[in-house]
C-alpha cells in the first residue's frame, strides 16, 4: 500500500508508483482509477505528497526566460531565424538586438549564417512559435571556443547548486564556459584544457543520476588537473 | 492430425527466449534492440521534430510515422527485395496505429516522431517483434505515454493454442503430415499491459470464435513476459551506468566518454533455460 517505489529510483512508463489516494500526481505522471502511474522514462521525485518524474531523456522544450545558445540559420526580411537544439526554430527580431538597425539594413552584418549567439527565450505561444532575445547583457554573438551537445536534462547537474558544478569546471581548467538551458555548452579555452572540460561534462551526463555527483566531480578534476579546487556559486551563463 | 509437441520443442505456453536491450544506437534521440528467438528487430526514434511536408502538420498535437523494413538478407529463403512493398506498408501503418494508442504528443504540435524498425532476421512475428523494440526505443526517447505497449503472436496448430508461433509453425503443413493450411491460424496481438487494452489484432488462418477468445486469454499471461523484458531493457541502461561507477578505475584516465555496455549481460532469462539451449545448437 502506499509508495510502491523508493525516491531517486529509475522508473519506465506505465511503472505504477502509487495504489491509493494519498500522493498527488505531479509532471511526468498520471491517475488511473486508484494508480498513480509513471509516464515518462526518468528518476521519481517524491516531495512530501506529490510525485514527479525528473526526466532522464527527450528533446528541449522552450520556456519563457532560458538562455539557450542558437545557430543563425536563415536571415529573414526582420531578424533571424535560429535553430535551439529543440523541434521548433526561434525567431530573433532585428529590435531585440543590443545594437540599432537602421531600416533595410544588411542584418548579415550583426548576424551572419552559422554564427552562434547566446540568447533569451522572451515568449513561447501554445504553437511553439519562440521568440528569443539578444539585448539583454551578456547575450551576444560567441567568438572562438567550440560547442558540443549534452542531453538538455542533465543541464541543471552540468550547471550545480547556483552554477557551482560549472565554476568548478572552470576552476580546473581555466575556460570560460557558457551553458544554454537547450544542452549547447560554449567552451572556450587553451584546446587542451577544453579536452577536459569536454570530458568533465561527459561524465557528468553520464553519472548524474547517481546520488554523490558533485564530490564524485571533485575528485576527478582534481585527480586531472592537480588545481585544488573550492566550491563556489558561480556564473554558467554569462549573465551573472 | 494433432500437434501434441512444437517443432522447436518448446511448451505450448512457452515463449522463444527474449532478449532486449535500450539505448543502442547512438546518434538517434531512442533506440531499441529486441530479440524473439530468431527473430531481430532494431528501433531507432527520431523527434520530436520539425515536419514536412507542412500540410501533414497537426496544430492539435505531433504525429507519429512508423517505418517497418526487412533488411535484403533476413528473410528464411529467398533474398528480399529491398524497399517498401505492400506487405511493410501494412504493418508500419498498423505499428503505427498500435504505438499511438499509448503516446502523448500534444506538447509537440506540429512535430512528427519517426519510428524506424529494422529486421536483419526474421522468423516469424517480426511485427511483433518490432512494436516491442518500438515501444521501447519510444519510452528510451523520452516520449510521454501511458504504458509500453507489448506484442506477441498467438497460433492455433493442429486444436492447439501455441504461444509465439515460429516460421516452421507458421507453415506446420510443410513439416508435419495429415495437417491442412485451414488447420493453422497466426494471431499478432498488440497489448497495453496495464490495463490489458488491445491496440492491434490480426489474423491469418480460420479458427472459431471461441478458440479466438481463449487465444486472447492465454495472450495476456505471456504477454506479462514481454513487458517485463521491456521494462528491464529501460533499467538496465540506467542500471549498468551505476555498475560503471561503483567499480571504476579508469576514470582518471579521462575516458569518461567512451561508455559502453559490454561486460553487461542483458540476457532476460524468463525460465527458458531449455529453449535457450536449444536455440544456442540450432
Amino acid at each position: 500500500m502506499g509508495l510502491l517505489i523508493k525516491d531517486k529510483q529509475v522508473v519506465v512508463p506505465g511503472e505504477v508508483l502509487a495504489d491509493d489516494l494519498g500522493y498527488i500526481p505531479g509532471f511526468g505522471t498520471y491517475r488511473n482509477s486508484h494508480n498513480l502511474v509513471c509516464s515518462r522514462l526518468g528518476l521519481v521525485n517524491v516531495e512530501g505528497k506529490v510525485v514527479k518524474i525528473i526526466p532522464l531523456s527527450g528533446k528541449y522544450l522552450p520556456r519563457r526566460n532560458d538562455v539557450v545558445i542558437g545557430k543563425v540559420f536563415d536571415i529573414l526580411m526582420t531578424g533571424w531565424r535560429i535553430e535551439i537544439n529543440s523541434p521548433y526554430s526561434a525567431v530573433l527580431s532585428s529590435k531585440e538586438t543590443a545594437d540599432f538597425i537602421e531600416r533595410n539594413e544588411d542584418l548579415s552584418r550583426h548576424f551572419d549564417l552559422g554564427d552562434y549567439l547566446v540568447c533569451k527565450v522572451i515568449n513561447v505561444t501554445s504553437q511553439n512559435l519562440v521568440d528569443v532575445s539578444a539585448r539583454d547583457q551578456g547575450l551576444r554573438k560567441l567568438r572562438g571556443g567550440r560547442i558540443i551537445r549534452v542531453n538538455t536534462h542533465k543541464v541543471p547537474r552540468i550547471i550545480g547548486k547556483k552554477g557551482s558544478m560549472v565554476s568548478m569546471i572552470k576552476q580546473a581548467t581555466g575556460c570560460r564556459i557558457i551553458v544554454g538551458q537547450n544542452g549547447l555548452v560554449w567552451i572556450d579555452g587553451e584546446p587542451d584544457k577544453e579536452n577536459l572540460a569536454v570530458n568533465a561534462i561527459r561524465k557528468i551526463e553520464i553519472e548524474s543520476h547517481i546520488p554523490g555527483l558533485t564530490d564524485r566531480m571533485k575528485i576527478y578534476l582534481e585527480g586531472i588537473t592537480g588545481v585544488k579546487l573550492s566550491m563556489n556559486e558561480g556564473d554558467y551563463n554569462g549573465l551573472q | 492430425m494433432d500437434y501434441n509437441k512444437r517443432l522447436d520443442g518448446r511448451g505450448f505456453n512457452e515463449l522463444r527466449p527474449i532478449e532486449a536491450k535500450a539505448g543502442v544506437i547512438k546518434k538517434a534521440d531512442g533506440s531499441a534492440y529486441f530479440r524473439m528467438g530468431n527473430t531481430v528487430a532494431y528501433a531507432a526514434v527520431y523527434g520530436p521534430r520539425e515536419l514536412f511536408p507542412k500540410f501533414m502538420q497537426d496544430p492539435k498535437k505531433g504525429i507519429l510515422r512508423c517505418n517497418y523494413n526487412m533488411l535484403p538478407f533476413s528473410g528464411a529463403g529467398d533474398r528480399v527485395r529491398p524497399g517498401p512493398n505492400r506487405r511493410s506498408k501494412e504493418i508500419s501503418f498498423v505499428t503505427e496505429k498500435a504505438l499511438s494508442a499509448v503516446i502523448d504528443l500534444s506538447d509537440s504540435p506540429n512535430a512528427v516522431v519517426d519510428v524506424y524498425i529494422e529486421l536483419p532476421q526474421t522468423d516469424a512475428g517480426s511485427r511483433c517483434c518490432g512494436i516491442n523494440a518500438a515501444a521501447i526505443a519510444l519510452a528510451d526517447a523520452g516520449i510521454p505515454m501511458k504504458d509500453i505497449v507489448c506484442a506477441l503472436a498467438m497460433g492455433h496448430a493442429g486444436n492447439k493454442i501455441v504461444v509465439d508461433l515460429n516460421y516452421e509453425e507458421e507453415h506446420l503443413p510443410h513439416y508435419l503430415e495429415g495437417l491442412d493450411n485451414k488447420d493453422v491460424a497466426d494471431i499478432p496481438i498488440a497489448m497495453i499491459p496495464s490495463t490489458g487494452e488491445i491496440t492491434l489484432l490480426q489474423m491469418d488462418g480460420i479458427i472459431s470464435r471461441d478458440v479466438l477468445i481463449e487465444a486472447l486469454n492465454k495472450a495476456k499471461d505471456a504477454m506479462l513476459q514481454v513487458s517485463e523484458a521491456q521494462r528491464n531493457a529501460l533499467k538496465e541502461k540506467y542500471a549498468s551506468n551505476i555498475a560503471y561507477v561503483e567499480n571504476d578505475s579508469e576514470l582518471s584516465n579521462g575516458e569518461s566518454d567512451e561508455f559502453d555496455n559490454n561486460g553487461h549481460d542483458n540476457k532476460n532469462n524468463n525460465g527458458h533455460s531449455s529453449a535457450e539451449k536449444e536455440f544456442e545448437q540450432n
